[in-house]
Formats: C-alpha cells, sequence, structure tokens
C-alpha cells in the first residue's frame, strides 16, 4: 500500500523539495485535470514542473530574484498554475489576484492591481494577453519600476531552461516565505499573510491527517485560487501529495454547475470543498435532465468552509443528490482562515458533523450555549448549530473573552488559535500583524464556542459580509457611496442579511437622502448599485432610500450597522411581500 | 366601456420578465426597472442570479438557454433577454 509522501512525521523542508520528489518519483501520474469548454486536459507531474520551469526561465530573464513579489493576474487555468510554480521554483513569493469578471469597472480593477504592487514593492506582474498592454499603462511611473509579463511570451519561449536545473537549486529555507495570500477582497484593507515554506508544509500534514488523506483520493475544485479555500484544498495539498486534481474555472462553474458533479462521477473523486451557499446552489440550480445517470457514490467528503455552515442547507444538498448515491456520511464541515494557511478545524471525515440545538435568549442575550432537551424543544425558542470540528493536529483553540482571557466551555467569545501553520505576518503591515498576534496566538474577530471538543461559530466581532463565500467589509462599500450626489456624505451603512434560499449574505445598503423626486431616486438607487457592483464584484441585492435621520447613530456620531439592521429587518424586510 | 386591453404575447412576457426581476432579483416591487437598463454591469443581477434567470425564463416561458449563452453581453438587459427569447420561441 503506498503512504502520502508529506505526513505528521515526515516533511521536506521546502515546497521545491517536494517539487524535485514528485519529478523525480510522480513524473508519469497524473497531477492535474483541467475541465475546460472544449473538453478536458490532462497534466502530469513531468509537465506540469515542465511548465513551471518555463515560467521560472522567464522570471530570472525579467530579472526577478528569491524573495521577489509574483502577483498573478490570469484567467483560472493552465498558466495560473504554473506560474504560482515558476515562482515558487525561482523562490520568489507568488500571489494570484482576482481575475477581472464581467461586473468590475476595468479602471477601478486596475486601480486595485497599482495599489498592491505600490503598496507591497511587487517586482513583476503575470497578466493574461487581454489585459497586458493596459495594466502596462496603469502600472506605469510606479517606484521601483514593476514588469508585466504576458503569459504568450512565456509560452513561446525555449530558452534552454532544464526543469531539473531549477529543482536542483536552493533558493529558499524552510523559514523563508512561499507565497502570500490576500485576506480579503478588499482594496483599501488588503493584507498579504506570509506563509512560510515550513508552516505551508506542516499545514498539509496536519490537515492531511484530520481529513486521513489517502494517496487513492481524488480532489475535484472549482474554487477560486485567490482564496484559501480553493489556493490550498483545491491546489497545493493535492498537488504536494501525489493526489490528482480535477480543476474546473469559478466562471465556468458558476454558469454551468453540473460541470462539477460529473466532474466527480467521471474522475471517482473522493474529497470536494465547498462554500456553504453552493450547496443551496447545486441543489435547486442543476436541471434533473442535465445528470441523468450521475453517480456521486465516489465522495467521501463534502467538506463546507469558508462561510457560515447551515444545517439547512445541508439537508437540501442531500436531499437531492442522496438519489445519485451522495452519502450522508460524506457531509462535513471545516472552519479556516488564510493566517492558518488553511484549516482550523475539521469534522470527522466518516460521520456527519454533530448538532447543537441551544437556547436563543441564552445565546442572545446572556453569550451561553445552553442544550435544549429533546422534551423542551417544542416550546423553548431554539437555534441549532452545526459543529466545524475539532481542532486539527498541532492546533490548539481557546475561546477568549474581551479582556482575552479564556473562557470555559459554552461561553461564547472571540477565538484564538495557536498552530505550526500560522502565518508570519502581514506583509509590510506590522500595525495589522500587532493587532491580531499577542504571545504566540493569533485573534481570529470569529466569534463562538467549545464543547465536548468541538468549535461552533456563532458570529464575527467584525462586520464582515460573506457573500457566496466572498468576503466583503462594509467601511469598503459605504466608502463608495460618500460623493454620490442626492446622499448625505457618511450617512450610508452597509450589512449584511441571511437570504434562506441561497444559504450566503445579501448585501444591504440604507442610504439618507432629502430628495423626494422619483426619477432622481431611482438615478441614485442605480449609482449605488453600479458602483458595488464594479468595485467589489458583488451585488447589492436591497437598496434602500431613506429620509434624513432614519438611521441610528452611535454616541459618538458615527452610523451604528447592527443597530441600523436591524430596524431595517424589521421596518422593510419583514414588510415585503411573501417571497415565492 | 373601454375595450380590454389585450397585450401582445411580447409584452406579456416583457411584464412577467420585468416583475420576476424587481421581486426576486432586487427585492423591491416599486423599483423604475427600463428595459434598456444594464443588469449585470448595473448591479442588479449577480451572476447566481443569472443562472437562477434562466432556471425561470425556461420554466415560464419554455425557451431554454444554454450555459455558455448566460453572459453579460448576452444578458444585460430586458430587450436584450427579450429578444434572446423570442429567437428561441
Amino acid at each position: 500500500m503506498p503512504t502520502l509522501p508529506i505526513t505528521l512525521n515526515r516533511r521536506p523542508a521546502t515546497l521545491i523539495e517536494q517539487a524535485r520528489w514528485l519529478y523525480r518519483e510522480r513524473a508519469g501520474s497524473t497531477a492535474v485535470v483541467l475541465v475546460e469548454h472544449d473538453g478536458e486536459r490532462r497534466l502530469t507531474y513531468g509537465a506540469f514542473f515542465e511548465g513551471a520551469a518555463r515560467f521560472a526561465g522567464a522570471l530570472a530573464a525579467c530579472g526577478v530574484q528569491p524573495g521577489d513579489l509574483v502577483v498573478l493576474v490570469l484567467q483560472h487555468g493552465e498558466m495560473a498554475l504554473a506560474g504560482f510554480w515558476g515562482a515558487l521554483l525561482l523562490g520568489a513569493v507568488p500571489s494570484i489576484f482576482p481575475f477581472l469578471s464581467d461586473k468590475l469597472d476595468r479602471a477601478r480593477y486596475f486601480d486595485s492591481v497599482r495599489q498592491l504592487v505600490a503598496h507591497s514593492g511587487v517586482r513583476l506582474v503575470i497578466a493574461s494577453p487581454d489585459l497586458e498592454s493596459a495594466l502596462r499603462e496603469r502600472l506605469a511611473g510606479i517606484e521601483p519600476p514593476v514588469t508585466v509579463l504576458n503569459v504568450d511570451e512565456v509560452i513561446g519561449t525555449h530558452n534552454g531552461v532544464s526543469v531539473q536545473d531549477y529543482l536542483n537549486r536552493h533558493p529558499a529555507e524552510a523559514d523563508a516565505t512561499a507565497f502570500l495570500q490576500h485576506s480579503s477582497g478588499s482594496t483599501g484593507l488588503q493584507k498579504g499573510v506570509m506563509l512560510s515554506h515550513r508552516a505551508v508544509l506542516n499545514h498539509v500534514a496536519a490537515y492531511s491527517a484530520a481529513i486521513r488523506l489517502a494517496p487513492d483520493d481524488v480532489v475535484a475544485s472549482w474554487l477560486p485560487l485567490y482564496h484559501d479555500m480553493g489556493l490550498i484544498a483545491g491546489f497545493i495539498m493535492p498537488i504536494l501529495q501525489g493526489i490528482p486534481l480535477v480543476l474546473m474555472s469559478p466562471f465556468h462553474w458558476v454558469r454551468d454547475p453540473k460541470i462539477l458533479l460529473w466532474a466527480i462521477h467521471e474522475h471517482r473523486a473522493t474529497l470536494c470543498w465547498l462554500p456553504n451557499f453552493a450547496y443551496n446552489f447545486l441543489a435547486t440550480r442543476v436541471r434533473p435532465a442535465a445528470i441523468h445517470g450521475l453517480d456521486l457514490s465516489s465522495l467521501r467528503a463534502v467538506i463546507n468552509c469558508s462561510e457560515p455552515v447551515y444545517a439547512e442547507s445541508h439537508r437540501a444538498f442531500l436531499e437531492q443528490y442522496a438519489y445519485y448515491g451522495l452519502r450522508e456520511s460524506a457531509l462535513a464541515t471545516c472552519y479556516a482562515m488564510a493566517e492558518n494557511t488553511f484549516a482550523v478545524t475539521q469534522s470527522a471525515p466518516d460521520a456527519p458533523p454533530p448538532l447543537d440545538v441551544v437556547d436563543r435568549r441564552a445565546l442572545m442575550e446572556d453569550r451561553l450555549a445552553v442544550p435544549v432537551d429533546d422534551g423542551l424543544k417544542p416550546i423553548v425558542p431554539t437555534v441549532t448549530l452545526v459543529s466545524c470540528g475539532a481542532p486539527i493536529p498541532n492546533c490548539q483553540i481557546q475561546v477568549v473573552d474581551e479582556q482575552r482571557h479564556a473562557l470555559p466551555e459554552r461561553h461564547i467569545g472571540e477565538i484564538a488559535l495557536r498552530s505550526d501553520s500560522m502565518l508570519s505576518g502581514y506583509y509590510r503591515r506590522p500595525d495589522a500583524t500587532a493587532e491580531v498576534m499577542a504571545d504566540g496566538w493569533y485573534y481570529t474577530g470569529d466569534m463562538g464556542y467549545l464543547a465536548g471538543g468541538e468549535l461552533y461559530i456563532t458570529g464575527r466581532k467584525k462586520d464582515l459580509i460573506i457573500v457566496g463565500g466572498k468576503n466583503v467589509y462594509p467601511q469598503d462599500i459605504e466608502n463608495l457611496l460618500n460623493d454620490i450626489p442626492g446622499l448625505h456624505p457618511g450617512r450610508a451603512v452597509a450589512f449584511g442579511v441571511f437570504n434562506e434560499t441561497l444559504g450566503t449574505e445579501d448585501i444591504a445598503i440604507v442610504a439618507e437622502t432629502d430628495t423626494d423626486d422619483l426619477d432622481a431616486r431611482a438615478d441614485i438607487m442605480r449609482e449605488i448599485r453600479a458602483r458595488v457592483a464594479q468595485s467589489t464584484d458583488v451585488t447589492a441585492r436591497y437598496v434602500h432610500l431613506v429620509e434624513a435621520k432614519w438611521l441610528i447613530k452611535t454616541s459618538s456620531g458615527k452610523v451604528a450597522r447592527r443597530a441600523n439592521r436591524e430596524r431595517f429587518i424589521e421596518a422593510v424586510l419583514n414588510r415585503l411581500p411573501e417571497q415565492r | 366601456m373601454a375595450a380590454p386591453v389585450v397585450l401582445s404575447e411580447t409584452e406579456a412576457v416583457r411584464d412577467q420578465l420585468r416583475d420576476y426581476i424587481k421581486t426576486q432579483m432586487v427585492k423591491d416591487p416599486t423599483y423604475p426597472l427600463k428595459d434598456d437598463e444594464p443588469l449585470i454591469t448595473g448591479g442588479l443581477v449577480d451572476s447566481f442570479s443569472l443562472v437562477e434567470l434562466a432556471v425561470f425564463i425556461e420554466d415560464t416561458f419554455g425557451a431554454r438557454f444554454d450555459d455558455p449563452e448566460l453572459t453579460a453581453e448576452n444578458m444585460n438587459t430586458v430587450n436584450q433577454i427579450l429578444s434572446n427569447i423570442e429567437a428561441k420561441l
């Protein structure tokens, strides 16, 4: 029985060392199957690292040195994978930037790339051919200058680069930064999470143990690579462990969600990670006629991660796909963040995660998770929480109060963690690092409690909104609206409201205006929606205009998000006509 | 007594489509949706909702959109969607 190359007892020092091993031992095995519009393409480990070496050669020819930052502005696909590993082989530090979508405004998008490049001192940007000239223009004048490399120039190169040459170099030590993950889509607050080779490899070892990864596993993923779940679970871990990865682009999947199901069927995939909304999306948006004959019985774990987990979403997904062989025991959960490389907790791999039914009033008012006996359930208002599992190996969790003192079980507080796979810090942001790290602990900003060794998440300390797995900061949305004619500057508020049908949050915006003119009000609403879509790539579902002084302020004069959210739900949302 | 208003088939489809977008996507039944208003780049409809809209169109009007057709270039206004529906019926 073959074993995994990376285990808790056996870890290479760097990702490059592991690449060397894979190229030597697994050259003919499948590394990645790319599901594309015109069919599938299989890359062996040999071909994969040859592609990466071509990028390493092209980057070196541009003067990229070990430690330099390389940002990838590319569609999902072979080039993004090869470009990422090309930078790694050189000892440079790659980071994947979200790709331009239909919705985003080009000028604003390029501005956000420019901000990242200027702030972080990015040495080189690898760009897709259609964005190259616009990017080159937009990045001009930054000091030190940044190079823009068109992927087409790399593909055409036969610079006599040998893979062996790159694989035999030692450009990075274990504690050097392997890559950056950007912790949010927010431009103003963008923080690059620095992860060392050691942290990433420790994580791969620990998380593989938590999910009992085995050599015969197959991973299927549509997840974006600029996000920790996609990058680690849907790329880095399977590649390093020699596990075949069946990969599709998120743009492709969202238009045609059945491709994931057929990829699982076709390749007998055993593992798949999804954010909560995807359970609802797959349960309701795939036509039965399109999945006739589908077989999902190969799946041993479908892991719900990166958004709050809802029991109802699991139920809807299971109800739809049990007929196609999906097993209830395959439902799994995980709590994760880029700052710990990826996972913090994981539910047991062979059983659905436990549910905790607790008293709603005690949860809200006393910040206590008090279990409700079965007999009392019909009369006591309850909340059902889904466990996110227990800490993965070599990771400790504690729940703390506002003074950062540990709380007992079933007390709600901030979740703090300590592990051997944590960030080394935020890139060039010692201020932001100091805010969240102390005495070896990382303070997550998420709220929850521990019960029987399992972690339950109840909310967030910050007002972060998660829409379809994407993190959105309300202040970023509010800042976009300040100069809209007809709105009072600083008198707009954004927050999330849960959408049960979609299994994720909707963005709601409430803004004050003095105008009663219907056309003028419509124009204001149009401008709000357009700005949000073009700048953040998410859609504001509710845009509600109110008269001056409607919004509740805090004692310090700021708009109070939570109080206004409650008011909006009460006064507006609950009075909308019954939804289908 | 005024003669009953008979809506042409196109107008009936248009009304249902507009109504669906206003109540289900924009969540504002009073929203003054224009027929040439950009839905996707205007931030009214996102990619997930576009798939939902296609399911609604197929269920209600029997016009089937294949997934590659669901793009911003193809589906960005009520008018565009309407002419795509008509081409399929």
